[in-house]
């Protein structure tokens, strides 16, 4: 049983490539977590290039949230539960 | 705050002189911790292991490889409250940490420090709120406590230099980072807490803690940006 979240290498399917897979990972902005460490959260988890991930970054200090990641709903609840494990404040839901 | 800073792994290299031609090249992620510091952040990683694994997970804490240095008394392992620290422990009182508190409530799952841990992956669905957290809330619990025991195994308790692989330090990120959730909940931290603080009479009840927490925003944010 694997406990640490675990790094996902994979380049994934951005947020703006939304089309026929409607399951969203958002995440949410809070008080504690340092900008800094939410772009590098985002190119751990993702694999997302340093540019988009700082801009995700700045969509959820700036507009209070970001849908972060776009897929099959077994694919964002374990987008989810990673970025539980980093501390970040995620949630999933149905894009419709 | 405590500086990290990256250096290259020279043992790796020198075994493997086409490691660095390759891109592979391995670092250390080194930093100095005074005692006073070293002794303030393992009582609280303690802390967010005992808040997320519940009160078992105190005993166990103190059966982690590297932490049987004789001598040395860990205030709070024993003594959760923060209440009494031994002797001649720096005096956690005068550091506002008798405040902390964060291990209070550590079985109510509305505690609202807890529940920032561990938050709900649904907002508006309790139902797959529910259902999820069934199937992930021990793996995630047992996570964090795994990254507060990563930081007791790596920092010794009289402090000093220490030098942690990758994988460790990216462990460190996420174990400061869960202490500096939970302090912000019990502080009540807004993304003005600088502000506040700098207007903050020194005589205030919460000015202790948030320079702690302060030190802590410094230190993640150091190994960040040596992690980048």
């Amino acid at each position: 049983m694997s406990v640490a979240p675990v790094e996902v290498e994979r380049p994934r399917t951005g947020a703006d490539t939304s089309v026929d897979r409607p399951w969203v990972t958002i995440v949410w902005n809070d008080p504690v977590n340092l900008m800094s460490y939410v772009r590098y959260v985002f190119q751990q988890v993702f694999g997302y290039p340093r540019a988009k991930a700082e801009k995700l970054m700045l969509d959820v200090h700036h507009k209070g949230k970001a849908v972060v990641a776009v897929g099959a709903r077994e694919e964002m609840e374990r987008d989810v539960e990673v970025l539980h494990g980093y501390g970040l404040w995620a949630t999933l839901r149905h894009d419709t | 705050m405590t500086y990290f800073r990256r250096v290259a792994d020279r043992a790796r290299d020198h075994g493997d002189p086409g490691r660095e031609r390759r891109g592979e090249r391995r670092y250390r992620y080194l930093a100095r911790f005074s005692a006073t510091d070293a002794m303030l952040l393992r009582e609280l990683v303690s802390q967010i292991a005992e808040l997320v694994g519940g009160p078992a997970t105190a005993g166990q804490i103190k059966d982690a490889p590297g932490l049987d240095t004789p001598g040395l008394d860990t205030p709070g392992l024993d003594t959760p409250g923060l209440d009494t620290p031994g002797p001649e422990a720096p005096d956690l009182e005068s550091l506002g940490l008798d405040a902390l508190g964060l291990t209070e409530d550590a079985g109510l799952p509305d505690d609202p420090a807890l529940a920032r841990l561990l938050p709900d992956a649904y907002r508006d669905d309790p139902d797959a709120a529910s259902e999820f957290r069934r199937y992930t809330e021990k793996d995630l619990r047992a996570g964090k406590v795994a990254a507060a025991k990563t930081v007791l195994a790596t920092l010794p308790e009289g402090g000093g230099r220490i030098s942690l692989s990758e994988t460790e330090a990216q462990v460190w990120l996420r174990a400061l980072n869960d202490i500096r959730l939970a302090l912000g909940v019990r502080l009540g931290v807004t993304e003005d807490v600088m502000e506040e603080m700098a207007r903050m009479s020194h005589d205030d009840p919460r000015f202790g803690v948030l320079a702690v927490y302060d030190w802590l925003s410094g230190t993640q944010e150091s190994l960040v940006h040596a992690l980048s």
